[in-house]
């Protein structure tokens, strides 16, 4: 008996089973999970509230879309994690034809195209492909031994690629660069040789030049600058940097208290509510506040971490690092690019940031890991 | 699907996947320490200088402009005031798009070409979001639909300041002078601070003499502002301190009267009172609107003002150099009866010319065939009669006349409260020589004795010189401001003129008053009806042109080679309370043009209950009713 094979007996049995486990276990829902989530994402809307200047308008429409994120984690949970790998090419496919669908008939705004408009609905494609690109690549190398051949590591590059350009193309460089890396980590934690990941970061540094002059958009390459030195352009590009820095830098250890900070609620501080927010929560509650934050995302990459390393079967473990990993790097990037250590790309605060798309494929991808870990509990009973 | 054919192995790629993740982990370890790091850099280390920035963000120190000291006339009349004016400014850093947002303005209210070119050459020079301003002086209509529309059009805002107004317009133009707009050459000359929250400063006149008195002192203000520096908190108030305002000499009711009775001439009146020098009117015709300055003129309205043929731009008053003619006798009178050069009782024969032996040159009287056989100094001031003044010029010879016509002020600046005043001319053998590069003429010195020739002067030098007459030799400086917040000023005094016999004063000022009052003075015709006495003297000066234009138009050419028309005088004439010069540029006849607007002038001062209605002098009026027996030309 093959492995799949085994698999797919799994789902006979399942629901007799779940129905001997607690309440929560019948629901399938991770509850470390659940309550540093809920942690979090509270203490974003507070931060928010802040942000927002007190805005309870803009505070009910994030409420709205907790609501809803909450609402598909759940039910994301509640699917058997082999029909979500059985689901996953077919996603995959439509996703790449929806994003050639952007690049010929999508709208957009600021010169870039990442709509699609289905009849008075606007839907983001490259959203969904954030979760679908790991879950088609933990679907394609869950099934072939691993480390997987060199083959097999070109046709799960070829995957990568063609919705990351897609996406790099409308341009949406921060949305390309998750979507890379969720896909990388696959790859990585599949178990790729050390010495295909040397050539790929070898040809990484040579083709950072071609890079530089062709595929980068002008407002692209002028971020980058800016980052390097803000001092180039005060009022301009470097204006966001500075004034962003000031505000964490000014909120020192203690903070200047909430609904206090100064840069943010005289308008200083652009784009307070969305993607520098991180910027609002050092002013207003200091280097505590940041390190508090970082604890509960470092908790919640570590119970991430738990649920891959604790399953059993290889897709389950490769979505469930990949997830992970790209949730670090959500982090990572946001932070950095808000403290001038990176140039500044579109990635928002995970779970805090204001916005609806990034809040509901984040909660959706918990709803996997808390469906992987449901199945696994099964599996160790 | 086609399945692999190696078998998976799950405890190995379990381990594998571990110790990948392992690394990994190791990885994201590294990373949120550099992430810490940062963030320990940014709010630790360097928390100090951000805490400073974050404050400099917040709190600017403003500067508030000083109101600027009002002007009133001599009786309380308010002549310059700060009315509150709308201007529509823009933040550039704050708009998007500069062009589109400035074509949807145009749209919303009248902007045109000249306030657009005129704004970006602002656009230049300005801080960092700094408000620029694009139009002054919104109307109501012009600010509800800016209001209404506001919402989309970052960056634009609607400015509100205290702009100088000037009510009565055109009618102190050259006494007053205007504001305007600060220009580049002026940045660099003004103290920085001081002006640094002030937009204007005077340009001209008394706005410009008094500037440092009328500016004031800056005030500042430490202000919490937003990013948009819209103020949000007054945190800390140091106000400015308003200019002084000024009280003028002027009577703005002489001036009105003064200026309707040039009408449409071309001329100047200067009206000073005798007792201190104070310049009760100054009016130079025609004039200008000063407001049409203060924001910045349209360049349509300056061609239109610069390239006019009458100069509404040029201050007659100050800078109007014309040949005194006829209206100098008394003075050189007095000079010669001060040498000795002759007696009252000198007798001069006068057949209607003269002429210098050596000379085949023939200086002619204006009235030919002359005044008489036997004339003193007393017919030939009442009738003005030029022969017996060539006479007297050639004995007094150049050097004394230049000498004794600078004890009058003649030739050199008054020394007015004002700007841009000229000395006019009066010419002596070192001039000559210095200046033309030859030596003096003997038929030169006679046409400087009947004011003609090189001799030029103000029509304020005119007024000052018959002040001192009236004096009976005390000089004043003749100003134009009398008091600085309620202060009176001292009234300046210069070097009284001294006579070796000092009756010849009453013995010149009975003999202009008989240029009035007896049946053969040149200006009899202003003596009718009159309950008090004037003294003066008519003039009539051949033209040299002021009009540095070119002028092809044959009827105009012959209109503006017409004589200027001259009076001095002074009233009532036993004690003295206004002294002055007129001068209407081509009015042909001193006694019959210059004389009655002087009448009218010290009407309006010494019985202002009469005056009921101005009428303006008609010069082509005027040429008609020309009296056939002749007049001094």
């Amino acid at each position: 008996m093959s492995n799949s094979d085994f698999i797919r007996q799994l789902p006979r049995d399942h629901h007799e089973r779940d129905a001997n486990g607690t309440l929560l276990q019948r629901l399938r829902i991770d509850l470390p999970l659940l309550l540093l989530l809920l942690i979090v994402t509270g203490a974003g809307l507070v931060v928010l509230f802040s942000a927002s200047d007190s805005s309870s308008a803009m505070l009910a429409r994030q409420g709205r879309y907790l609501l809803i994120g909450y609402f598909l984690m759940f039910a994301v949970a509640q699917v058997n994690i082999e029909r979500l790998k059985r689901l996953a090419p077919f996603a995959y496919a439509g996703g790449v034809l929806m994003l050639l669908g952007v690049m010929f008939f999508g709208s957009g705004a600021k010169g870039a195209q990442r709509w699609l408009d289905l009849g008075g609905f606007r839907f983001q494609p490259s959203e969904v492909m954030k979760l679908v690109v790991p879950m088609t690549l933990a679907w394609y190398y869950a099934v072939r031994p691993l480390p997987p051949r060199f083959k097999y590591v070109a046709i799960g590059l070829v995957i990568l690629m063609v919705p990351s350009l897609l996406i790099a193309r409308q341009p949406d460089l921060g949305t390309a660069i998750i979507i890379g890396s969720s896909g990388i980590f696959v790859l990585f934690l599949a178990g790729i040789g050390w010495h295909i990941i040397a050539i790929g970061f070898g040809l990484i540094a040579a083709a950072a030049y071609p890079i530089w002059v062709y595929l980068l958009h002008d407002y692209q390459r002028g971020r980058i600058l800016t980052m390097l030195n803000p001092e180039l352009d005060k009022l301009g590009a470097g204006w966001n940097i500075i004034q962003s820095q000031t505000a964490i830098g000014s909120g020192g250890i203690e903070g200047k208290g909430w609904l206090l900070g100064t840069q943010s609620h005289l308008d200083f501080l652009p784009e307070s509510h969305t993607d520098f927010i991180v910027a609002v929560l050092a002013e207003e509650f200091g280097l505590r506040g940041v390190l508090m934050l970082l604890l509960l995302y470092v908790l919640l990459i570590m119970r991430g971490a738990w649920i891959g390393i604790t399953a059993k079967h290889s897709f389950g473990r490769l979505l469930a690092g990949s997830i992970t990993l790209t949730f670090f790097v959500y982090v990572f990037v946001n932070m950095g690019m808000v403290s001038g250590l990176l140039p500044v790309v579109g990635v928002p605060l995970p779970l805090v940031s204001q916005g609806g798309t990034s809040m509901v494929t984040l909660l959706v991808g918990f709803g996997m890991l808390m469906s992987i870990r449901a199945d696994e509990r099964f599996i160790h009973q | 699907m086609a399945q692999p054919v190696a078998l998976k192995d799950p405890s190995r790629e379990r381990i594998l996947y571990r110790r990948r993740f392992l690394v990994a982990s190791a990885l994201m370890v590294a990373m949120l320490g550099v992430i810490v790091g940062r963030y320990f850099f940014l709010q630790i280390v360097k928390h100090e200088t951000y805490k400073t920035q974050s404050d400099r963000n917040r709190i600017q120190l403003q500067p508030i402009a000083p109101k600027r000291g009002l002007i009133f006339d001599r009786n309380g009349v308010l002549l310059a005031e700060n009315i509150p004016s709308y201007s529509l400014v823009l933040i550039k850093e704050r708009v998007p798009d500069l062009d589109e947002t400035l074509s949807e303005l145009a749209a919303l209210i009248a902007v045109d070409e000249d306030d657009i070119r005129k704004f970006k050459k602002r656009l230049r020079h300005r801080r960092p979001y700094q408000a620029v301003p694009l139009k002054f002086r919104l109307t109501e209509e012009e600010i509800a639909r800016l209001a209404v529309n506001r919402y989309r059009l970052p960056g634009v805002d609607v400015d509100a300041q205290l702009v100088r107004n000037y009510p009565h317009g055109e009618l102190l133009a050259h006494a007053l002078g205007y504001v305007g707009r600060i220009n580049e050459r002026e940045m660099d000359e003004i103290d920085a601070v001081n002006y640094s929250a002030t937009n204007h400063i005077g340009k001209l006149g008394v706005e410009h003499f008094y500037e440092q008195v009328l500016h004031g002192t800056v005030g500042y203000q430490n202000v919490e502002t937003n990013a948009r520096g819209r103020v949000l908190r007054v945190l800390e108030r140091n106000p400015p301190e308003p200019g002084a305002d000024l009280y003028l000499n002027i009577d703005v009711n002489l001036q009105r009267v003064a200026h309707r009775v040039l009408g449409d001439e071309r001329g100047a009146i200067v009206a000073i009172d005798p007792a201190d020098g104070g310049v009760l009117a100054m009016v130079s015709t025609p004039s200008y609107d000063t407001n049409l300055f203060v924001n910045g003129i349209s360049t349509t309205d300056y061609n239109r003002l610069r390239e006019s043929r009458d100069l509404p731009l040029f201050n007659r008053t100050l800078q109007g150099q014309y040949p005194p003619g006829s209206t100098l006798k008394p003075i050189f009178g007095l000079g010669a009866l001060h040498y000795g050069v002759v007696t009252r009782r000198t007798t001069v024969p006068d057949p209607g010319w003269y002429s210098l032996a050596n000379d085949e040159r023939v200086y002619r009287d204006w009235k030919s065939g002359g005044h008489g056989y036997r004339i003193d100094m007393h017919q030939a001031v009442v009738e003005s009669c030029d022969v017996y003044f060539y006479d007297l010029a050639f004995n007094m010879g150049i050097d004394r006349i230049h000498e004794f016509g600078q004890r009058f002020g003649l030739g050199e600046l008054t020394g007015i409260d004002s700007d841009n005043e000229r000395s006019g001319l009066l010419p002596s053998r070192d001039w000559k020589r210095s200046v033309k590069g030859s030596h003096w003429f003997p038929g030169e010195t006679l046409n400087v004795g009947i004011g003609q020739g090189f001799m030029l002067t103000t029509p304020m030098q005119l007024a000052v010189s018959t002040a001192v007459l009236a004096n009976r030799g005390e000089r004043k400086v003749p100003r134009i401001v009398r008091a600085i917040n309620g202060e009176p000023l001292p009234t300046p005094l210069k070097p009284r003129v001294e006579l070796a016999d000092e009756s010849d004063w009453d013995f010149m000022l009975q003999t202009m008053e008989d240029v009035v009052h007896s049946a053969k003075g040149t200006a009899r015709n202003i003596s009718s009806k009159l309950d008090y006495r004037i003294a003066g003297k008519t003039g009539t000066a051949q033209v040299i042109g002021i009009v540095s234009h070119e002028d092809y138009d044959p009827t105009q050419v012959a209109k503006r080679q017409r004589d200027h028309a001259l009076f001095v005088g002074f009233a009532p004439a036993d004690n003295p309370r206004i002294a002055l010069a007129v001068i209407v540029e081509n009015g042909e006849a001193g006694g019959r043009v210059a004389a009655p607007i002087a009448r009218k002038v010290f009407d309006a001062y010494l019985r202002p209950d009469t005056i009921k209605h101005i009428e303006p002098i008609k010069l082509e009026k005027m040429r008609m009713t020309r009296p056939s027996n002749g007049e001094e030309v």
